[in-house]
């Protein structure tokens, strides 16, 4: 059984710090996934046709290890298992097993569970993936080209991550989820991604960048509160993966940053809001896709009022952002909370037990995150002389999960009739001339240190590099 | 029989009612309840309850009431009477009181007892009455009833086990099913079945009789078909007689050929050490694991070897035939753990020895069975014993790993339960090499295809593979193949075949999960899938009778402390709530 089967130099392909070398058990299921997911990349990663990119490889969890920066070729890039580092002394934080020592294997109880969460989020990362195939080919710089592939490799990374768990701790049931975590494919009619979200297309750099400040950063969320889980290994894994998600973020926010600084340019040089005959994108449709992608992200936090989540939180599973730095009993059985609620034509709120409102408490934390971004493009606005401004939207717009999934509530918070919002809908979300306009822009610039007209240059390189290296290099 | 008050094994749970700790070794010279006298080719059985000798306080046993001590020792009676007098072919069960024959259960044990000491004697009443039923049909041993006096609720259901009832016509002793009408439960020990399924009642006269509290006398009952025959005082002990001798000539329990074979064995006590988390037998052994709530119970086969070479010599092994001596074993444990250890909820099946040893013992009972009274009776012990497993209500894992013996008969044990998990290949010790053994197999056998039928009449191949027939022909045409795990998986005789890799997770995962399930759920569930396809009386008594009775048991109409159970003889009528549900 031992002799027949090539052997495959783990540790030198598989960075790791999870024993690799010597686990049989994940030898195993890794050799049978790891081509698997190899001919995934092939078919679905980038389809822009590279030399190699400098790109941030983790080989360790420790500072220096996890940021290894170097010219790889794409299908040679080395995604790694890496958990944060062990604390043995660490004990659940919450919920009816409160101050028990963390588990180190999958509590037979709680299995299906547990694979299910590690399966939903397992299946967001290659999701992205798929959305972001061929922004690659529009790039409006080396620099943006070679973060999008970070962006990729990393969320291949965090594929594998969730793949380590289920391969390590759910036996042969975490082996065929693991192979189907491959298997369905973002936008695929037969076997679409769990989340609806991560269905729709990524089709220019615009949602790229709105994708990657406010869906990753949904991810960051779902990922808190796993970090906080009393199954450590899921805890360990989640914590690390928080590290590589931040700069995904970063992507985002500081990519917005420069739509808006180019935006605010052009509306200064041509003194006028209409950017678009400039080759910009006008405010207002940055605030329509800011609209669409913030709304989009609210519905993945799931109803207002979940006995799922309550159950995860109960059970140890997944607990809220933050959870120790909180100031209450951790259990909760007492509490009550206030969820968004449409009660005779008005928005409100209702009363439920505080175990039933995690949901809302973790997206009310995440829309507070969402709008520091909203003052950083408003400062820079504000720094260019311009008055107006941009927004998030009303937490019920455009809504299809939850209290508001069937109300039209306009950004600004109103409730209105299907007829008004239809009427209106095209100055809120964006129209099919924004989508053709943006699209329209989207040309690479694929000459070092050069960028695309609709977009400022970055302020700084990738690790330390000037922003003219070439970050890319092309057969 | 007795309650071991200070029990090395406990089953108390914090805040639970202690639970007795019951033993169920017992034998005619410590009986307190009942004599037997052999005469000849018969067997006389008789009922004489000690009022004082309830198994445990709180109750007196009046009017020849029983409760579970009595039944223990009945069971051991049945017991010796198959193996230790091999020339009895017929017994008549009566009464050792002048007034009466039989008042059933003891109603004051029944009121105080908690619900799953009452699940648990109900199902080893239904299991010795079921063997008694057994004994008539298998071993030769047919049973009659002499009701000598009024036989009431478990005591009409005692007779009804029997072959023939008889009653005595003298003007007061009836036949009677008064739970209904007296207690708010039901006559739940095969009583409400075997009127219709088995006497032929018709249904509204069933009615009547389960609602008329006083029940018929000699003539009606007659008539109605509740009893065979009534017989005047003055006729009766010739006419038992005369019945008992007839059910004897009519047996068709070998006759013994002279010689050893000729005589009973003696079934001595068994050898069994008990500590806190072991029960431990020569040919069985059981590992607790209170905090898994797992019971390890692993059958040690036969040595290869050992086959005795004749006839002569397994009837002078007697006890200590390795069959037999099993058999006795594993039905001690099941019913201690059972009654004894109800937080175990997750029973592992395991076997250890060789298959080639099971193998040739299983070829000399299968020799025998037709024609040699002891082989046959170990046969259907091993059946009975197979179906106790049948209807435990803990869920039933097996666990087929190298050094197995699953074969032909022991594979029952396997097929018995709701799920079997086979090791693929072998286990690899931490350095990787394979440990120097065979990897698990299993082996039909012709004893899987009708030897051991279950209660529904099929056997647990055709329970496995209900609606499939074509399955269960292809797979006696593999008798006698070593299957492996992958094998074994392919052919759907377990549920799953992991490696040494997966394995341990697996099974971890499995217990820890099933161990998280409501218990409840899981005896429905279990019971439901065990039992697949036709009804026969047997399924129906311990399926749907003895359900209804549990959940009426449950319920405030005869359990509250206004309910018909706890209000009777207190002079206070049920008080109950007369929605229907």
């Amino acid at each position: 059984m031992t002799s027949a089967r090539p052997k495959i130099d783990f540790d030198a392909k598989i960075p790791n710090n999870v024993d690799l070398a010597s686990d049989r058990k994940l030898q195993r299921a890794l050799e049978r996934w790891q081509p698997n997911f190899l001919d995934w990349w092939g078919d679905m990663g980038p389809a822009v046709d590279t030399k190699d990119v400098y790109l941030r490889t983790a080989v360790d969890v420790g500072r220096e290890g996890w940021a290894h920066f170097d010219h790889v070729p794409m299908n040679e890039y080395r995604w790694g298992v890496f958990l944060s580092e062990h604390d043995p002394d660490r004990k659940i934080a919450f919920g009816e097993h409160k101050g028990e020592p963390v588990w180190q294997e999958v509590p037979g109880e709680y299995r299906a569970d547990l694979q299910r969460l590690i399966v939903i989020q397992g299946d967001t990362e290659p999701a992205s993936v798929e959305q972001q195939r061929f922004l690659g080919a529009t790039a409006p710089s080396l620099y943006d080209m070679r973060n999008l592939f970070q962006v990729n490799v990393e969320e291949g990374r965090h594929l594998w991550a969730m793949v380590y768990l289920l391969h390590a701790y759910f036996g042969r049931a975490g082996r065929e989820e693991a192979d189907q975590l491959l298997q369905r494919n973002s936008g695929s009619d037969d076997s679409p991604r769990i989340l609806g979200a991560f269905n729709e297309e990524t089709p220019d750099w615009l949602s790229f960048y709105m994708f990657t400040y406010f869906t990753d950063r949904d991810g960051k969320y779902q990922l808190g509160t796993l970090k906080e889980s009393g199954f450590d290994p899921l805890s360990r894994t989640c914590e690390f993966m928080l590290k590589e998600e931040a700069h995904h973020m970063f992507v985002g926010t500081t990519g917005i940053d420069r739509v808006v600084t180019r935006t605010a340019q052009l509306m200064n040089e041509h003194d006028s809001e209409d950017v678009a005959g400039a080759g910009g994108i006008p405010l207002d449709t940055i605030q329509k896709y800011i609209n669409f992608h913030y709304t989009v992200s609210l519905d993945l936090f799931g109803n207002e009022s979940s006995t799922n989540a309550a159950n995860y939180f109960t059970a140890g599973l997944k607990g809220r952002w933050q959870e120790e730095r909180r100031k209450d009993d951790h259990v909760l059985t007492d509490d009550a909370g206030a969820v968004d609620a449409v009660r005779d034509g008005q928005i409100t709120t209702s009363e439920v037990p505080a175990l039933l409102a995690l949901n809302q408490d973790l997206r009310s934390e995440y829309i507070g995150d969402c709008s520091n971004g909203l003052k950083r493009w408003n400062r820079i606005l504000e720094k260019h002389g311009i008055d107006r401004r941009l927004t998030l939207p009303h937490v019920g717009f455009n809504r299809h999960v939850g209290a508001f999934a069937d109300h039209h509530i306009t950004p600004e918070g109103r409730m209105v009739s299907t007829e008004e919002w239809k009427a209106n809908e095209g100055r809120w979300l964006p129209t099919e001339v924004d989508k053709t306009h943006v699209r329209g822009l989207m040309h690479p610039v694929l000459e070092p240190g050069k960028i695309a007209g609709w977009i400022a240059p970055p302020t700084n390189g990738i690790n330390d590099k000037p922003v003219d290296y070439e970050y890319v290099h092309f057969n | 029989m007795t309650v071991l008050e200070d029990a090395p094994a406990t089953s108390r749970a914090p805040g639970s009612e202690p639970v007795p700790q019951v033993d169920f070794d017992t034998d005619p010279s410590r009986y307190r309840h009942w004599r037997l006298e052999i005469e000849g080719e018969t067997a006389w059985v008789y009922l004489d309850v000690a009022e004082d000798g309830g198994l445990v306080p709180g109750y007196e046993l009046k009017l020849n009431s029983y409760d579970l001590g009595v039944d223990i020792e009945l069971y051991d009676i049945t017991q010796r009477l198959r193996f230790e007098h091999p020339e009895v072919r017929s017994v008549v069960l009566t009464s050792g009181k002048d007034s009466n024959f039989c008042a059933g259960a003891n109603i004051r044990m029944l009121a105080q007892s908690s619900h799953p000491w009452k699940v648990n004697f109900c199902k080893f009443t239904n299991e010795t009455r079921n063997g008694i039923e057994d004994m008539t049909a298998h071993s030769g041993q047919t049973w009659v009833a002499a009701l000598n006096g009024t036989a009431a609720g478990g005591g009409y259901e005692m007779a009804l086990a029997c072959e023939t009832i008889l009653l005595v016509n003298d003007r007061s002793s009836a036949v009677a099913l008064p739970e209904v009408p007296l207690l708010g439960v039901l006559p739940g020990t095969g009583g409400l079945t075997r009127v219709t399924d088995k006497r032929h009642v018709r249904k509204d006269r069933a009615d009547i009789f389960a609602t008329k509290s006083e029940g018929f006398q000699g003539p009606k009952a007659v008539e109605w078909k509740l009893v065979d025959e009534t017989v005047s005082r003055k006729q009766w002990d010739s006419t038992v007689r005369a019945r008992a001798a007839e059910a004897a000539a009519a047996s068709h329990r070998p006759t013994p050929s002279g010689g050893l074979v000729a005589q009973g064995i003696t079934l001595p006590p068994l050898q069994r050490e008990v500590t806190e988390d072991a029960i431990t037998y020569p040919n069985v052994r059981c590992a607790i694991d209170r905090d898994a709530r797992t019971a390890t119970i692993t059958v040690l086969g036969p040595e290869a070897g050992t086959v005795p070479e004749s006839l002569e010599r397994i009837h002078a092994l007697g006890a200590d035939f390795w069959p037999l001596a099993m058999t006795r074993e594993l039905d001690d444990l099941i019913l201690r753990l059972r009654t004894n250890e109800l937080e175990i909820g997750t029973w592992l099946i395991k076997t250890q020895g060789s298959i080639e040893g099971a193998l040739a013992f299983e070829r000399v009972i299968a020799e025998h069975s037709g024609s040699d009274w002891l082989v046959n009776e170990i046969r259907h012990y091993f059946k009975r014993t197979l179906k106790r497993l049948d209807v435990t209500s803990r869920s039933l894992i097996a666990l087929i790993e190298p050094g197995s013996c699953f074969a032909g008969a022991l594979l029952e044990l396997a097929l018995a339960c709701d799920r079997q998990y086979m090791l693929e290949g072998t286990f690899e010790d931490q350095d990787g090499s394979a440990e120097e053994q065979d990897p698990a197999q299993i082996v039909l056998t012709e004893s899987n295809f009708g030897a051991f039928p279950m209660g529904n009449g099929l056997t647990r191949l055709q329970s496995r593979f209900y609606g499939d027939d074509e399955t269960v022909e292809e797979l006696a045409g593999r008798t006698g193949e070593r299957m492996t795990g992958a094998d074994a998986e392919e052919a759907g005789l377990v549920t799953d075949a992991p490696d040494d890799i997966d394995w341990e997770d697996e099974i971890r995962i499995l217990l820890e999960e099933r161990a998280s399930l409501s218990p409840d759920a899981l005896t429905g569930m279990e019971a439901n899938h065990r039992f697949v396809g036709p009804e026969t009386m047997e399924t129906r008594i311990f399926g749907r009778l003895t359900a209804w009775q549990n959940w009426i048991f449950n319920r405030p109409n005869a359990s509250g402390d206004e309910g018909a159970l706890r209000r009777y003889g207190t002079g206070r009528k049920a008080d109950f709530d007369r929605k229907r549900v």
